[in-house]
């Protein structure tokens, strides 16, 4: 929480003049920009997600089993790795330009094409691999509803269109309402694409008042803003999740047959579920694949492993002391359900929904005033500089990783947690175990599962994570993303391939331990063969 | 000799709620017993502490002569040897059925443990599915192996806090008595925890009657049935009616329905009004009998019909018959008491916790 206090600590500063100069120029443009871009990416998840998961939970169709996974994929690939690719592949030296060149004969005026390095290339780029955050949730939504409820509105008449849009959508509409919010969230955090499209938005003012301008109130204050537009995506998601759990019609589960999707309809749905993996992940992938197979033998090199080790260690150092921390909180709250603990835990898990540049100011500004004071006072009284001990060093950044995916760790190892019941620590001693040996025996193997989830979901975060490592890296300290956004950034996207590409391949990971964990988690599956 | 659980004078407590209080308990061998009450009358409390997961406040657990708990000082569960069934089970979910009965044999050698898990698993007839995992059996099989875990390192005490409770009904009393079975076989005491009347009787030698953290009866299903000790035994255990009567001379109370012999409680002057308790059994059918009472209600439960009568005073009266004295709502039938012993309440006196029986 301590960035958070800090930032707007700080942002309550008075308005300098970066910031009247910011109010009188570009402040209505980052938030109309904002505000279109969270409306934008939020349609488009919803136009993605919802009929994905409303034909891959309760329908079937070729490949739908695949699907049910596949359709998760995108979640791999961060938003500013897709956005280079598409630049790479659609803007006017771009490969499908000169086809179309050269197959119409036409020239540069002769047509017209959308620029990809726009707004709306912005929002399409988010929503494509966002979407995924509206499927999980309107899936389980879908799943979830009781089959009676379906059967009986067949009953009384009413086809499959008229069960979407009267009962299935109005049902789930909390879970979906939930999973925009997450979808805005990492909208509004996200920092690598909006910047290389040039559309400005807070959190590329921030960077620019933070670098361009070094006004760190003026950042603050920026920051501050953007935090009041998470805030209420925060409380809509925390409400309608509420929601989720009571409009949860209970009673017995068991799964109605599948309605069989063919022909006509069986092509539709294929389509449907086969355009957002196609552009969400497939192509993208696959250009990524290409580009670095021409240009990795000149990249990779001894600093591209130098790079690799850096995010690796990086990130595993993040992830460990991560889930040391989640399983303090976990275990403190288990064993004494203190409110302070409590307010602990929550105030953790909402690290998660500020942006990355927010938490970076925020690590930034108490460090670097902590440095001055320590190196102030080793001036006066030893007569030496201690210089920069924290701000500016790898400590710092592990503390803003920490401060941002605690949460993930969190989730995990709660989840893990409520499933050994009190009454196991019970049966464990009854059978003559001592308490020492029941962590060992009990806890330790059951939560095992939830452990390593968590180590990898941190770690993959961290690896994809961009804004805060770029503020808060110590010099001449590069990591994966930052090195691939670097190299995008001078327009040298195939050689940054080898970079995105290893990010990708590190994400998908986890992606298929998610999708296995929901495969095994259904209501109403029956474990008994 | 030293009984075998001696529960003298304890206090349990939730501060600042107590939970139970002053409650005295004495098993005399290894037999089975049942802690039964409504829910909420701390019978799992009391569990709990015989079990060495509750310190008690007051008074002392002993079992076979050994003090297991008294104020300030209580032997860990770990070392009591006494086992535990769990209301939710508590299998270990990451053990398969196997490693989970072989969980508390930890200090045997390898080939004692793999003898008594390859003996328990005969026991309980469950061979077949040693590999597999909690999950990947049914609930009724997750019983037998929670069972089987309890009893491996050969518990002198097994305690069941209401395992059954999640089965249906037909389904709990065949396990309660299969349980039972093995107990008797394994010369394990066992003490079970329920509010189900019928699962008790399957189980039990002895029934303990527990209302507000306080044991109102220890005894026998049948003196808990026929002679209850006070009003809320009478009303918890089966069905009945109390009936208003009169204390006569020499051993005796006139009730609308007759004289009827027996002891009134001591003090009852005659004359003193009282209230008799009658089951629906007591109640015959007789067309003989100058007493006539009209059907109110009638149940069908197969075997036999549950009437419910109104006499002329418009008292009710539950009467059990066999199911052909088949007689429509509305009908006078005759009736006569067969009563071989008397419970008697004193008019008015509540049971001191207000609990009104119903007339």
């Amino acid at each position: 929480m301590l960035p958070v206090f800090s930032v707007v600590a700080v942002a309550l500063q008075p308005a300098g003049e970066v910031w009247r100069h910011l109010a009188a120029t570009v402040l209505t443009d980052y938030v109309i920009n904002t505000l279109l871009l969270m409306l934008g990416v939020g349609a488009g998840a919803l136009l993605i997600g919802v009929p994905a998961a409303w034909l891959t939970s309760i329908h079937d169709f070729p490949g739908r089993r695949i699907f049910e996974w596949a359709l998760l994929l995108p979640m791999a690939m961060p938003a500013y790795i897709i956005a280079y690719t598409y630049t790479g592949l659609l803007d006017f030296a771009g490969p499908v330009q000169t086809l179309l060149r050269e197959t119409f004969d036409w020239t540069r005026h002769d047509y017209w094409f959308p620029q990809v390095r726009s707004l709306p290339g912005a929002i399409v780029m988010l929503a494509l691999v966002l979407y995924p955050y509206v499927y999980l949730l309107a899936r389980t939504a879908f799943l979830d509803q009781s089959a009676t409820v379906t059967e009986v509105s067949r009953s009384l008449g009413a086809g499959p269109w008229r069960r979407f849009f009267t009962v299935g959508l109005p049902l789930a509409r909390p879970s979906l309402i939930a999973g925009v919010s997450l979808v805005q969230m990492e909208a509004l955090a996200d920092y690598g694409t909006v910047q290389y499209f040039g559309v400005n938005t807070f959190t590329t003012g921030i960077f620019r008042v933070w670098f361009g301008m070094g006004d760190s109130t003026a950042a603050a204050q920026l920051a501050t803003l953007l935090l009041m537009f998470v805030f209420v995506l925060l409380v809509l998601e925390r409400v309608s999740r509420r929601q989720a759990r009571f409009h949860h019609a209970g009673g017995r589960h068991y799964r109605p047959p599948r309605l069989v999707l063919r022909g006509y309809a069986g092509g539709l749905a294929v389509a449907a579920c086969l355009i957002p993996l196609l552009f969400g992940f497939l192509l993208p992938a696959g250009v990524l694949a290409t580009w670095a197979a021409r240009t990795a033998p000149r990249v990779v090199d001894e600093r591209f492993l130098q790079l690799v080790t850096n995010s690796l260690l990086l990130a595993l150092g993040a992830a460990l002391l991560a889930l040391l921390l989640a399983l303090l909180l976990g275990y403190g709250q288990r064993l004494r359900p203190h409110p302070l603990v409590r307010l602990a835990v929550r105030g953790a898990g909402m690290g998660y929904a500020v942006p990355g540049t927010v938490i970076a100011i925020g690590v930034m500004l108490p460090f670097a005033a902590i440095d001055r004071t320590v190196d102030g006072w080793a001036r006066e009284w030893l007569g030496i500089s201690t210089g920069l001990l924290l701000s500016g060093t790898l400590i710092a950044v592990i503390f803003a990783y920490c401060a941002r995916f605690l949460a993930v760790a969190l989730h995990s190892v709660d989840a893990g947690l409520t499933r050994i019941r009190p009454s196991m620590d019970d049966a464990a001693r009854s059978l003559g175990v001592t308490p020492r040996a029941v962590l060992w025996r009990v806890h330790i193997p059951i939560l095992r599962g939830s452990l390593l989830t968590a180590l990898l979901l941190v770690f993959v975060d961290v690896l994809k994570e961009l804004p805060a490592t770029l503020i808060l890296r110590p010099f001449n300290f590069n990591t994966l993303a930052v090195r691939a956004y670097e190299l995008a950034a001078d327009e040298r996207l195939a050689d940054s391939a080898s970079f995105a590409l290893a990010i990708v391949l590190a994400g998908v990971g986890p992606v298929i331990l998610l999708s296995r964990a929901i495969g095994r988690a259904r209501p109403g599956y029956d474990p008994v063969p | 000799m030293t009984p075998f659980l001696d529960l003298l004078d304890i206090d349990l407590a939730y501060p600042p709620r107590r939970v139970v209080e002053d409650l005295s308990l004495r098993m005399s061998c290894a037999g089975i017993g049942c802690l039964l009450g409504p829910s909420g009358c701390g019978k799992t409390t009391l569990l709990r502490a015989i079990a060495g997961f509750e310190p008690v406040r007051r008074g002392s657990i002993r079992l076979e002569g050994v003090e297991l708990s008294r104020p300030d000082w209580s032997l860990p569960p770990e070392r009591r040897r006494i086992g535990m069934m769990f209301q939710d089970l508590a299998l270990f979910p990451h053990l398969t059925v196997t490693d989970n009965i072989a969980f508390g044999l930890r200090n045997w050698t390898a080939e004692e443990r793999r003898a008594r898990v390859r003996d328990l698993l005969r026991l309980i007839g469950l061979e077949d599915l040693a590999k597999r995992y909690p999950h990947q059996i049914s609930g009724g099989q997750q019983q037998r192996v929670a069972l089987a875990r309890a009893l491996a390192p050969r518990p002198r005490l097994l305690l069941l806090d209401e395992p059954f409770s999640s089965l249906d009904v037909t389904l709990r009393e065949g396990l309660a008595r299969e349980v039972r079975a093995i107990l008797l076989q394994e010369g394990t005491g066992g003490l079970l925890v329920s509010h189900d009347q019928f699962e008790a009787f399957a189980f039990a030698d002895e029934i303990g009657v527990l209302d507000e953290g306080r044991l109102l009866q220890w005894d026998s299903a049948y003196n808990l049935y026929h002679r209850p000790v006070d009003r809320f035994v009478a009303n918890f255990i089966g069905q009945g009616v109390l009936l208003v009567g009169r204390v006569g001379e020499g051993g005796s109370v006139d009730t609308e329905l007759g004289r009827i012999h027996g002891e009134p409680p001591a003090g009852c002057a005659p004359g003193a009004l009282v209230e008799v308790l009658v089951r629906p059994d007591d109640v015959v059918h007789d067309d003989a009998s100058p007493l006539r009472a009209e059907i109110v209600e009638r149940v069908f439960r197969g075997a036999e019909f549950l009437y419910t009568l109104k006499l002329s005073s418009g008292a009710r009266l539950l009467c059990l018959t066999p199911s052909h004295h088949n007689h429509a709502p509305g009908q006078c039938i005759g009736i006569r008491l067969d009563i071989d012993h008397l419970v008697v309440f004193r008019r008015g006196d509540d049971d001191g916790r207000g609990h009104k029986v119903p007339v």
